[in-house]
């Protein structure tokens, strides 16, 4: 248990995605003018993860990690597929992103309208890959890998509504003609980071 | 005081429109201001009848910043005093030293007039470099951007020096208010507009680029002494806690020190942060006179008491916990920054939660989180600083919930 709390409380905090690793940066920092549809990015990515990393993890453990594809024949034993892995996981993801879109639509109308864009735009996420290539390098087995994929997500979401609560608020400030727009943003992600440094070796 | 008055007033049309020296108007009316009030009142229907203005604002934090300022003044040279008269460690050899010895002072750490003086020697030129570097680059911004050069500076650049151990080169305390003025506040427009506290970046900043200089045997000036502050002390020795509380926590002096001694400020740490006491006179001229809300401090306090509270009860049960945890939580209140933090740092109005409800959520994050760093944070001895940064980031999101709270309340009740 207390494994799976560390796990939870480093992907959502000392190893943030969005301001340790810095990944998913085009869209934490395209899609956070406001609060509410970075709540609605924020969602979209939470689920996204949540269903992409334990499905790359299955598809690794299973059949990429070396040994894996013995129960075909024992000539395939020390086969090691694991150079695929790139390739298959954007596969796997672009594929869920597009059935999870479809369903969406069958069945749950509102929330496709909600998260509307959002959800096509983070089949190229970064972030979204990233959680699944460090899924591998951690070598996560499948319960760790779905509790990984929730706060992964809950840890880009709450980075990214953050940035959107702050860049609200800069509205009324006075930024130099030179900033305005993505520079003060990249400024403010940054000084950011250094307050979410206080859980950097917490884990 | 009325020739500096006509002086003023000689040289406005100098600065005013036409004159030759416009472009240094915001330096003008700077010092103008500083000095008096201005007489302008406001030109529209509105009238706002309480006086209390920026200006006013920001005087007062200086203000209550005093006894934290003399206390900072007396316990640096009281601490070097010490170890130097305890031989525990020797005079360095720096300018301060020399200047110290040629006014025919010596290491005498019962002598008030030593204490002060040593520290004033080691504080003031940390506090000149802060204001005049700070200050050029608020003027500078101030003339090419055309805003007023405020007060805000003036409280800025008293809480950054108050921030910083006394042994730490000047030029850093230069490159950590020039970053702290420039990124924490400037680019956003100047004082109101950041989000960030600007002391507290800067202090962040030295805090990341130089841990050397800011963090170890940094906090006594007197060379060879080796003391880590009550907070590191406490830190390193996470695993041998059955000595007890004062084999860990010791004094300057080689003794235990004391809850007392930690509430008077009479122990190692930065200067301005030791003295709970001088925080709290602080404190009540804030509260008093409305400048710093009370909410915050006491929903801040409540978050720090309670964590180290329900920890310290684990601790009591038998649970294995770290020696920040089983720390009393009466102890987490004097030791380290909390006091200081939780007065002066947490309560910045700009940077804050604005909503009166969110003010709570905020106080309460900025104390659980501290007394989660100094307990879990091996990297980070102290937490306040970081938990204090960390709340600023999460405070506009709070005000946004309370914000959406009260519209989703109010819609819900005329919709019926």
């Amino acid at each position: 248990m207390a494994d799976y709390v560390n796990i939870a409380l480093k992907a959502v905090f000392s190893e943030n995605l969005a301001l340790a690793f810095f990944l998913g940066m085009c869209t934490f920092l395209a899609v956070s003018k406001n609060v509410k549809t970075a709540l609605g990015l924020g969602a979209a990515v939470i689920a996204v993860m949540a269903i992409t990393i334990p499905a790359n993890n299955l598809i690794y453990q299973h059949l990429l990690k070396k040994g894996q594809l013995a129960w075909i024949s024992s000539d395939l034993a020390d086969m090691d597929l694991t150079f695929l892995g790139l390739i298959i996981y954007i596969g796997v993801i672009a594929a869920i992103v597009q059935i999870l879109e479809m369903a969406l639509d069958r069945y749950f109308p509102p929330l496709y309208t909600a998260l509307g864009i959002f959800l096509p735009l983070i089949t190229v996420n970064c972030a979204i890959l990233g959680g699944s290539l460090f899924m591998v390098e951690r070598d996560y087995n499948f319960t760790q890998s779905c509790v990984y994929g929730v706060f992964a997500g809950v840890g880009w979401a709450l980075a990214i509504v953050a940035l959107a609560g702050v860049r609200e608020k800069l509205k009324y400030s006075d930024v130099p003609d030179g900033l305005k727009g993505l520079g003060i943003t990249f400024i403010t992600a940054g000084l950011m980071a250094l307050a979410f440094m206080s859980f950097g070796g917490m884990l | 005081m009325k020739f500096i008055r006509n002086l003023l007033d000689r040289a406005a049309p100098l600065f005013e429109e036409g004159g030759k020296l416009e472009r240094l108007y915001p330096l003008y009316e700077a010092g103008d201001t500083f000095l008096y009030t201005p007489g302008e009142i406001t030109h529209g229907t509105t009238h706002v009848r309480d006086g209390l203005d920026l200006k006013r604002m920001m005087v007062f934090v200086v203000i209550a910043l005093t006894p934290c300022i003399l206390m900072a003044m007396w316990n640096t040279g009281y601490q070097a005093n010490s170890a130097i008269h305890a031989e525990a460690g020797t005079a360095p050899e720096n300018w301060q030293e020399s200047l110290f010895t040629s006014l025919g002072m010596a290491h005498d750490p019962g002598s008030l007039l030593d204490n002060i003086v040593l520290g004033a020697i080691y504080f003031l030129p940390v506090y000149i470099v802060t204001m005049t570097v700070g200050g050029i680059i608020e003027v500078i911004f101030g003339i090419v951007r055309k805003h007023e050069v405020n007060e805000g500076f003036l409280v800025t650049g008293m809480l950054f020096p108050l921030t910083l151990p006394p042994t730490i080169p000047l030029w850093q305390v230069a490159l950590g208010i020039a970053f702290g003025v420039l990124i924490g506040k400037e680019v956003f427009g100047g004082t109101g507009k950041n989000f960030l506290n600007p002391a507290l970046t800067a202090r962040a900043f030295l805090y990341f680029a130089y841990p050397n200089q800011i963090t170890g045997n940094v906090w006594i000036a007197a060379d060879g002494f080796s003391g880590a502050t009550t907070l590191g002390a406490l830190a390193e020795n996470k695993d041998n806690l059955d000595v007890g509380l004062s084999q860990i926590l010791q004094g300057v002096d080689g003794q235990g020190i004391t809850w007392m001694q930690a509430f008077l400020g009479t122990i190692t740490g930065s200067m301005g942060e030791t003295s709970a006491l001088a925080c709290l006179l602080g404190a009540a001229f804030l509260i008093l006179t409305g400048v710093g809300s009370w909410k915050i401090m006491a929903a801040t306090v409540l978050g720090a008491v309670g964590t180290s509270g329900v920890f310290w009860l684990a601790s009591l049960s038998g649970l294995e916990t770290s020696a920040l945890f089983a720390l009393p939580p009466w102890w987490h209140l004097v030791i380290g920054g909390f006091a200081f933090g939780c007065v002066f740092m947490v309560t910045d109005p700009v940077s804050a939660a604005m909503t009166e409800k969110g003010k709570w959520f905020y106080g309460i994050l900025v104390g659980v989180l501290t007394i989660l760093i100094r307990g879990i944070n091996p990297a980070f001895p102290e937490g306040i600083m970081l938990a204090i940064l960390f709340g600023n980031v999460m405070a506009p999101l709070i005000d946004y919930f309370v914000i959406q709270g009260n519209i989703n309340r109010r819609m819900a009740r005329y919709a019926s």
